[in-house]
C-alpha cells in the first residue's frame, strides 16, 4: 500500500533557531506539509532551522529534490539549514548528492543545537 | 382516576381519627382501625357528588352503589364530596355525631364552607404529589440509562486488533435508550481473528445485562478459535436458552477470518446480513439460522466467503437499515447494497455510511435505535507474484538462480512495497546492511521511473521485478512497458544551479541509481524496457560521486 503519511511539526528552540520534526516518507505526498512547517518556521524570523530526520523512514528522489526547495529558499533568506538524526544510508545519500555540503548534518539534536550554539556566540 | 382513588383511599383514615379524639383515653386502644374505602370510577355515587357536590347523609342516598354499602359498613353518618374544577378530588367522611344527634343544617353549611375551601387546596397537593412522582421515575430513568450505558461501554472491545494487509474499524452509538447491540474481537493464538456482532431485542439495563451474558458464553463456546462458527452458535444458543427472560432473544453474527487467506467461516444467528464488497459489485453473506435464546436444539448453518485484496465486508445492526428519514421512510436494505456497490475507497466505508445516514434523516434526528458498524477491508496488493519463475526468467541458466518475481500495479508509492519484496527474497544471502540500503534506494528510484515513464502510472501497464543472484553477484531487474522510448543519459546533477533556481530542483534518480548500484544495464525490444541493477555480493561499494 502506498504510504502517504507524513507529519512536520515546528518548535522553537534556542534563540532563533526553530526545529522542524519530520515524520514517516519523504516522497510527493509529503510537499504540502513539508512547505507549511518550513512557511511556519520562518514566521519566527529565525537564524537556522534544524530538519530533524529522525523520525524519518524513507526519502526517495522526490524528497531530495523537496529538501533542495527548502535549501533554495533557505539560502535566499539567509538562514541556515541544519540536519539531524539522518541514518547512515541517508547520510551517504546527502554526501553523493552533495546537500551536505550546503547543510550541517548532525547525528542528533542536542549535538546540532550546541554546534549552533557555539557558532551563534562566536 | 387512579390519583383520584389514592386520595379518597388517604381521606378515611384521618376522618377516623378525627372521630377517635373525642372518645374517652381509656378507650384509645379500643379504637377501631380505618378501613379505606375504594369508589370505583364508574360507581353512581362519583356521578351523584358531580351532580350535586354538597354534605350528605347516607341514610338520605337510594344509589345502587357498592362504593355507598361499605361506607355504611364502614360507620360512615355524612359524606362532604371534595369538588374543584367539576373534578372529585377526595370526600370527608364522617361518623355519626357523638349526641347522637343528626347532623344540623348549620353543621352540613359548615362542612360545605369547609369542603369548598379544602378542595382547590387537597387539588394542588396532588398535583405537586403527582409532580414528585413522575420526578422521581423520570431519575430512575435516567439512573438505569447511564448504568445500561456503562454496561455495554465497559464490555465493547476498547481496542482494535491490528493485521498486517488488513484495515479494521467500528462504531457504536448508543440510542437515548440504550438498545442491547454488541460487537466483539477474538484474537486467536495461531493468527485468525473471530469477530462477533449482535443485537438483543428489548432496551435499557435487562438488554445489556443479556448482551453481557452473551458476550461471556460466546467467548468461552468460541474455544480459542477451536470451535466451527456454526457449533459455536449452536452451543451459545443451548447456554443461554434456560435462562434468558421470556420475549427476549439475542441476533447474533459469528465468523472466523484467516488473514493469511482472506477466507471469511461464518455462521449466523437471525442478525441482518453482511454485505461484502469485491470486483464488480457487492453480495449478501447469507446463512440460516434462528436468533439465539428462542429454542433449544438449533443447528446453524456454515457458510464460506473469500475476501480478495481491495475486498471489504460489513457488518452492522438493525439501527442503521431501519432508521428513518422525515418522511417516514426507512433506510432500508436496497439501499445499503447500492451504497456498498458504488463505495470507492477514497472514503473509508463506516465514515461513507454514516455520512449517507446523516444526509438520509437530515438535522435534527432523534436517533431511534443503537448504531452498530463493522468494517473489515483487505488492502489492496501493490504486488503479485509471477509463477513460475521460469516465465519471466528467461535467462535462468549462466548460474543464476532466480529469488522472486512479481509485478506492482503503476501507482505512486508502490516502489515502497516493491523494496520490501525485494529485501525479503535478498534475506537468505545476508548480505551487509549497507549494500541492501543501497540497492533499495536504487530499485526504488528504477521502479518509480519505470511507473512514471515507461507506464504512465496506467493500472493496466503494470512494472515486472524479477531478482536474481548468482555466486558473486545479485541482480535486479525491472521491467516497464514503455519500450518504444529512449533513458536519458545519468549525468551529475548541479546542485548549485538547483540552489541558485536556475535548474528544477528535480532530476536526482537516474543519477542516485548510477551512484549506489555496480552496474547498470539498459535494454529494450520496442516494446519492453527493462533496467538490470547489478551489485556484487562481497566487499563494499563505493558510492560514486562522479558519475
Amino acid at each position: 500500500m502506498p504510504t502517504r503519511t507524513f507529519e512536520a511539526h515546528v518548535r522553537q528552540h534556542l534563540p532563533r533557531v526553530a526545529v522542524i520534526d519530520l515524520q514517516g516518507e519523504i516522497n510527493s505526498f509529503a510537499e504540502a506539509s513539508l512547505s507549511a512547517a518550513y512557511a511556519e518556521a520562518e514566521q519566527h524570523n529565525p537564524q537556522a532551522i534544524l530538519l530533524n530526520f529522525s523520525q524519518v523512514e524513507y526519502i526517495n528522489s522526490t524528497g531530495i529534490a523537496l529538501i533542495v526547495t527548502l535549501l533554495a529558499k533557505a539560502r535566499k533568506s539567509h538562514i541556515r539549514l541544519l540536519t539531524c538524526g539522518l541514518s547512515e544510508h541517508y547520510v551517504e545519500i546527502f554526501n553523493i548528492t552533495r546537500l551536505a555540503d550546503f547543510m550541517s548534518v548532525y547525528p542528533d539534536e542536542s549535538t546540532a543545537l550546541a554546534a549552533r550554539a557555539q557558532e551563534a556566540e562566536a | 382516576m387512579a390519583q383520584l382513588l389514592e386520595v379518597i383511599r388517604r381521606r378515611m383514615p384521618r376522618v377516623r381519627a378525627q372521630m377517635a379524639q373525642t372518645d374517652k383515653p381509656t378507650n384509645r386502644r379500643m379504637r377501631p382501625q380505618p378501613t379505606p374505602v375504594d369508589i370505583a370510577p364508574d360507581d353512581p355515587l362519583v356521578a351523584y357528588f358531580l351532580d350535586t357536590p354538597e354534605a350528605v347523609e347516607l341514610e338520605r342516598l337510594r344509589l345502587d352503589s357498592p362504593a355507598l354499602r361499605e361506607l355504611k359498613a364502614a360507620g360512615v353518618a355524612i359524606v362532604i364530596p371534595l369538588v374543584s374544577q367539576g373534578e372529585l378530588v377526595g370526600v370527608l367522611n364522617l361518623g355519626p355525631r357523638m349526641s347522637q344527634q343528626d347532623y344540623s343544617s348549620d353543621d352540613r353549611g359548615l362542612l360545605n364552607t369547609l369542603a369548598s375551601q379544602a378542595a382547590p387546596a387537597v387539588r394542588v397537593a396532588q398535583l405537586v404529589r403527582q409532580q414528585q412522582i413522575e420526578t422521581r421515575e423520570r431519575e430512575r430513568i435516567e439512573q438505569e440509562l447511564r448504568v445500561a450505558r456503562l454496561i455495554q461501554q465497559t464490555l465493547l472491545p476498547k481496542e482494535l486488533p491490528e493485521m498486517p494487509g488488513w484495515q479494521l474499524a467500528a462504531y457504536y452509538q448508543p440510542a437515548r435508550a440504550v438498545g442491547g447491540d454488541f460487537y466483539d474481537f477474538l484474537p486467536f493464538s495461531d493468527g485468525r481473528l473471530g469477530i462477533v456482532i449482535g443485537d438483543v431485542t428489548d432496551k435499557g439495563v435487562p438488554a445489556a445485562l443479556v448482551m453481557a451474558t452473551t458476550r461471556s458464553i460466546l467467548r468461552t463456546a468460541a474455544q480459542e478459535g477451536l470451535a466451527t462458527p456454526g457449533d459455536v452458535l449452536a452451543r451459545a444458543n443451548d447456554l443461554l436458552f434456560p435462562d434468558i427472560p421470556p420475549r427476549m432473544f439475542v441476533t447474533c453474527l459469528y465468523g472466523i477470518l484467516n488473514p493469511h487467506t482472506g477466507a471469511l467461516v461464518y455462521a449466523n444467528a437471525g442478525h441482518d446480513l453482511p454485505h461484502q464488497r469485491q470486483e464488480g459489485g457487492a453480495i449478501e453473506l447469507r446463512a440460516t439460522g434462528m436468533p439465539l435464546g428462542l429454542m433449544p436444539g438449533m443447528s446453524y448453518e456454515e457458510r464460506e466467503t473469500i475476501l480478495a485484496p481491495g475486498d471489504s465486508v460489513l457488518f452492522y445492526s438493525d439501527g442503521l437499515v431501519e432508521a428513518h428519514n422525515p418522511e417516514r421512510e426507512m433506510f432500508g436494505f436496497p439501499r445499503l447494497m447500492t451504497l456498498m456497490a458504488d463505495w470507492e475507497d477514497t472514503v473509508p466505508l463506516i465514515e461513507r455510511m454514516l455520512n449517507e445516514l446523516a444526509s438520509f434523516t437530515g438535522a435534527g434526528w432523534e436517533q431511534e435505535d443503537d448504531v452498530t458498524l463493522v468494517a473489515l477491508q483487505r488492502e489492496k496488493q501493490a504486488c503479485a507474484p509471477l509463477t513460475p519463475l521460469a516465465d519471466v526468467d528467461d535467462q535462468a541458466d549462466d548460474g543464476w538462480q532466480s529469488l522472486a518475481a512479481f509485478e506492482t500495479a503503476s501507482a505512486p508509492g508502490n516502489e515502497r512495497e516493491v523494496i520490501a519484496h525485494v529485501e525479503q527474497a535478498l534475506a537468505p544471502l545476508a548480505l551487509p546492511h549497507k549494500r541492501i540500503e543501497q540497492l533499495k534506494t536504487a530499485v526504488a528510484e528504477a521502479t518509480m521511473n519505470a511507473m512514471e515513464h515507461g507506464s504512465h502510472y496506467e493500472a493496466d501497464h503494470p512494472v515486472t521485478i524479477l531478482v536474481r543472484a548468482n555466486a558473486t553477484e545479485v541482480s535486479v531487474r525491472i521491467r516497464d512497458t514503455g519500450g518504444d522510448q529512449t533513458i536519458p543519459e545519468a549525468h551529475t546533477p548541479d546542485i548549485e544551479a538547483k540552489l541558485a533556481e536556475l535548474q528544477t530542483p528535480r532530476g536526482w534518480g537516474l543519477f542516485l541509481i548510477k551512484s549506489l548500484v555496480d552496474d547498470m544495464r539498459v535494454s529494450s525490444d520496442g516494446v519492453f524496457h527493462t533496467v538490470e541493477l547489478i551489485i556484487n555480493r562481497e566487499g563494499e561499494h563505493h558510492a560514486n560521486q562522479n558519475v
